[in-house]
């Protein structure tokens, strides 16, 4: 791959040799797609550029609704300052839907979290996104996380039980507990999700440690 | 070059989509650090929690090369200890100054076989571990070149009774020796001094104090960096049950 600023006379050199100079330059706009592609996450360069060839081959039907959808998403989507989700609206659609349970809230580290909860349509109550845990690692406090505006919530009063969804790490549950401590105080239930055998788990290939979890969490049948 | 050893997994940093640099502390070679392909995916992420002990394996080029790491779970310190907040508080706080605090590649073999009898005690009894803890945050200090003098009192020699330790040099203080300069002092308690002395969370908070000062001023404070954000916790933990232990 030709790196950046790739001077104009190296260029005209490679053309009266026996191999071709590099297709593309750094400002060219098909290089530049598949560089800025490259970036997202599930992309490499290779898969980056298969995408851009594949839109190449169609542009009106895959490239410009695409670049439409990408700046009118850029454009429309916020935070949600109730919750922390994102949405095209601020409060977003689950913050506004007067069918949702507003007595329950369920605490997620990321907006992924909230997404992977929706899809499985468990929860009817309302959510809060903490933009992380608390991590020694990662330098995040508890003045790095929305819990202050969780403990707005809790306090402006109809919260009765606050569900802690969040990661099986040591780090989701140090926060799990400083939430717990923090929250409980005033008033409402503090859950968090089980731990254990995943559905069409077979126990010989479980970890010891989801084992263990599983089995301290056993209950009547 | 490669290695395998028993090792306590300290911190694993993202590294790409699925991968990890993580950290580990061994007998013989310390504090290593390698990548680990894969090690924050879905079927690794469990292995490589800190806290944990596993069987691993470095594999490089050349030594000083990051080098590649795999393992094979010996014991889950992390899933057992995450029910129990004050368990949880303990692990991540002894992960996170090891992971901080040591120096890579410097075998520390009396504060790895420490922290081995550490894990193992939060896996029988939380309260048990507590004041192992302070004592291993002793041997960090020690081993780090900034250990306690516990012997004897720096003032009058005295090696029986030792209530206090001076911030300035570390060494245990007597009463008498203690004179005018009692408040300036910091509280010893006697399970530091003695490990069959009974103890309770009045105790270990005061036992953590007298670390922290010298965690703070002396490993952290030294190279410009505050204390892990864990360890405050750890502490404050433990000073929540003294307090609710004093007002039983």
């Amino acid at each position: 791959m030709q790196e950046p600023g790739f001077p104009e006379a190296e260029a005209r050199l490679c053309q009266g040799m026996a191999f071709p100079p590099p297709p593309h330059l750094p400002n060219d706009p098909i290089e530049r797609l598949i560089a800025l592609l490259g970036r997202l996450p599930g992309y490499g360069r290779r898969s980056a550029r298969r995408a851009v060839l594949r839109m190449l081959t169609e542009p009106d039907r895959l490239m410009l609704p695409l670049a439409d959808a990408l700046t009118m998403a850029a454009e429309a989507v916020v935070p949600c300052a109730i919750c922390g989700n994102l949405d095209s609206q601020s409060p977003c659609h689950i913050c506004a839907d007067e069918r949702r349970d507003r007595h329950l809230i369920c605490v997620v580290e990321g907006v992924a979290d909230l997404w992977a909860l929706e899809r499985a349509n468990a929860h009817r109550g309302t959510y809060h996104v903490l933009g992380g845990v608390l991590s020694a690692l990662a330098g995040m406090g508890p003045e790095q996380l929305a819990i202050q505006p969780l403990v707005a919530r809790i306090e402006a009063g109809g919260v009765e039980e606050v569900i802690l969804a969040l990661p099986a790490t040591v780090d989701g549950a140090a926060t799990g507990h400083y939430l717990s401590d923090r929250l409980r105080p005033m008033g409402v239930r503090v859950t968090g999700l089980a731990q254990g055998v995943p559905m069409g788990g077979a126990l010989d290939v479980l970890d010891e440690g989801t084992l263990a979890a599983a089995w301290r969490a056993r209950r009547d049948i | 070059m490669e290695w395998e050893a028993p090792a306590v997994v300290l911190e694993a940093r993202p590294h790409g989509e699925g991968g990890a640099v993580v950290s580990v502390l061994t007998e013989e070679f310390g504090r290593h650090a390698g990548l680990v392909k894969g090690g924050a995916s879905r079927g690794q992420a469990a292995l490589w929690m800190p806290g944990n002990l596993i069987e691993a394996r470095w594999v490089g080029r050349l030594p000083e090369q990051l080098g590649a790491l795999s393992g094979e779970l010996v014991h889950a310190a992390a899933a057992l200890a995450m029910a129990d907040p004050l368990a949880t508080a303990l692990l991540s706080s002894c992960c996170a100054i090891a992971a901080d605090a040591l120096p890579e590649r410097e075998a520390h073999g009396l504060l790895f076989h420490d922290t081995v009898a550490l894990v193992a005690t939060l896996a029988r009894d939380t309260l048990l571990a507590v004041p192992d803890a302070v004592r291993w945050e002793l041997r960090l200090l020690q081993e780090l070149g900034y250990g306690l003098d516990l012997s004897a009192c720096a003032v009058t020699g005295e090696a029986e009774v030792l209530p206090y330790v001076s911030p300035k040099s570390g060494r245990a203080v007597s009463e008498a020796g203690a004179g005018l300069f009692r408040d300036r002092l910091l509280p010893l308690p006697a399970f530091l001094r003695d490990d069959a002395a009974a103890s309770g969370p009045a105790d270990w908070a005061a036992g953590l104090r007298l670390t922290g000062v010298f965690l703070a001023r002396d490993v952290f404070g030294a190279r410009n960096r505050g204390m892990p954000g864990a360890r405050d916790r750890f502490a404050d933990r433990v000073c929540l049950l003294a307090s609710a232990g004093a007002g039983d």
